[in-house]
């Protein structure tokens, strides 16, 4: 009896977060067209949220390619198919791989360095102080970040890609020696640039927004402690991994 | 003011980095520099088995793509395939007794329609229909054929 009254709770409370994250997503987007006026805000989170991702988004894309070049080859050239290398690989990437892998790694890079900064600020009361001022936090500290985590995500997604794309060329193409015009024209073949790729890329755009919301809003209603900030933090990537494929399911059997 | 600035050159650059991927990656992994002309005229052809032939497919005239399948369809009182394909308005002069056939691109590759054009004068024009159509090679009949014999038409058991 009391598992069950356990578990309704427990539901009720996961009911309960998601309209909080709902009126806090609202209240993030009513401010964010009045915070464009400061726009050197935005452009220095951009720098940080997107520009500083990029390190661990190129080396990950590269292996990424690497190893589906290696796996792919392998197992096409069981059938004699390893002419569908080049198709299968841009497929696989453009529309599953490159904006979920993305987005785990941004949340893991991003997400946690947006959620521990907003709980640290929430920690020294920096978020109170502000509201002292009549200075509202929400346009000045989140606003910037989700708005900078919501254009990074595409443009990473993208970079993930094409280094990926590379990847495979130099592991099938360049190793194992499938022919060169074959890797490039069979993707050119049967890849659409509007369903596959800008699909891919729309999915990245979610998946940014998503990402943004649960870290801003762990951050913000972080308990004021380290051990509070610290718990936060592990939330944002838990968090953002489930609704990160959850979203991927829901939105790949919309757009099939 | 300094640090300013380096902050917005390094933003930029990651803006350009993400855009000139996207621009890598639409132009020289998809279909985008594929067949995509403003404007077409309709034509229409009926075929007793179209095969995996699928919409959005190449018409190719000599190898040369100047058109697509638009829609493919069924005809329920003649009981055969009707394919419509878009072709480019600058090659609009078609004679009128060409033909359409469904081939395969390599041995196992996609399905395309190729025209062989005629000789007559007169030219098609939107809506037409070409009369002379071949259907798609099916690779199990032709096994069939040859398992059964060429000439005695699976007589050749007795």
């Amino acid at each position: 009896m009391t598992a069950l009254k356990d578990l309704f709770s427990s539901l009720l409370d996961f009911i309960q977060r998601l309209g909080a994250m709902g009126s806090f997503l609202m209240r993030i987007l009513r401010v964010l067209p009045g915070s464009l006026r400061r726009f050197d805000m935005h452009l220095r989170q951009l720098w940080f949220i997107g520009a500083m991702s990029l390190t661990i988004i190129i080396i990950s894309g590269l292996f990424v390619g690497l190893v589906l070049g290696l796996q792919f080859y392998s197992a096409l050239n069981q059938f004699g198919a390893s002419g569908a290398l080049g198709t299968l690989t841009a497929l696989s990437l453009y529309r599953e791989l490159s904006p979920v892998v993305a987005a785990l790694l941004f949340s893991g890079r991003a997400g946690t360095a947006i959620t521990a900064e907003i709980g640290l600020m929430r920690s020294t009361q920096q978020i109170e102080a502000m509201e002292m001022m009549a200075v509202d936090p929400i346009r000045h500290v989140v606003a910037p970040r989700f708005l900078a985590a919501t254009i990074a995500l595409p443009l990473l997604c993208v970079v993930f890609s094409a280094l990926a794309i590379m990847g495979a060329h130099w592991s099938a193409v360049l190793w194992l020696g499938l022919d060169n015009g074959t890797y490039w024209s069979s993707m050119v073949g049967s890849v659409d640039l509007v369903d596959d790729l800008l699909a891919g890329v729309f999915k990245a755009l979610v998946f940014g927004v998503l990402v943004a919301l649960i870290a801003a809003y762990q951050g913000y209603h972080a308990k004021p402690t380290g051990e509070g900030v610290a718990y936060a933090t592990t939330r944002t990537v838990i968090h953002s991994a489930i609704a990160i494929l959850a979203f991927d399911f829901v939105l790949t059997a919309f757009m099939m | 003011m300094a640090a300013n600035r380096s902050f917005e050159i390094g933003t930029g650059l990651f803006i350009v980095l993400g855009f000139a991927a996207l621009l890598f990656l639409a132009t020289q992994t998809t279909n985008m520099a594929g067949f995509r002309a403003a404007d077409t005229y309709e034509l229409k052809a009926r075929f007793t088995n179209i095969g995996q032939l699928k919409e959005r497919a190449p018409v190719k005239l000599a190898g040369v793509t100047i058109g697509t399948v638009r829609s493919i369809s069924l005809d329920g009182t003649a009981l055969d395939a009707v394919v419509h394909v878009d072709v480019d308005s600058q090659f609009s002069e078609l004679p009128e007794d060409s033909s359409l056939s469904i081939l395969t691109s390599g041995l196992l590759g996609d399905q395309f329609l190729a025209i062989r054009p005629g000789g007559s004068p007169e030219f098609l024009v939107d809506g037409d229909e070409f009369l002379l159509t071949e259907s798609s090679l099916q690779l199990e009949e032709l096994i069939g054929k040859f398992m059964v014999g060429g000439d005695g038409g699976g007589e050749r058991g007795n």
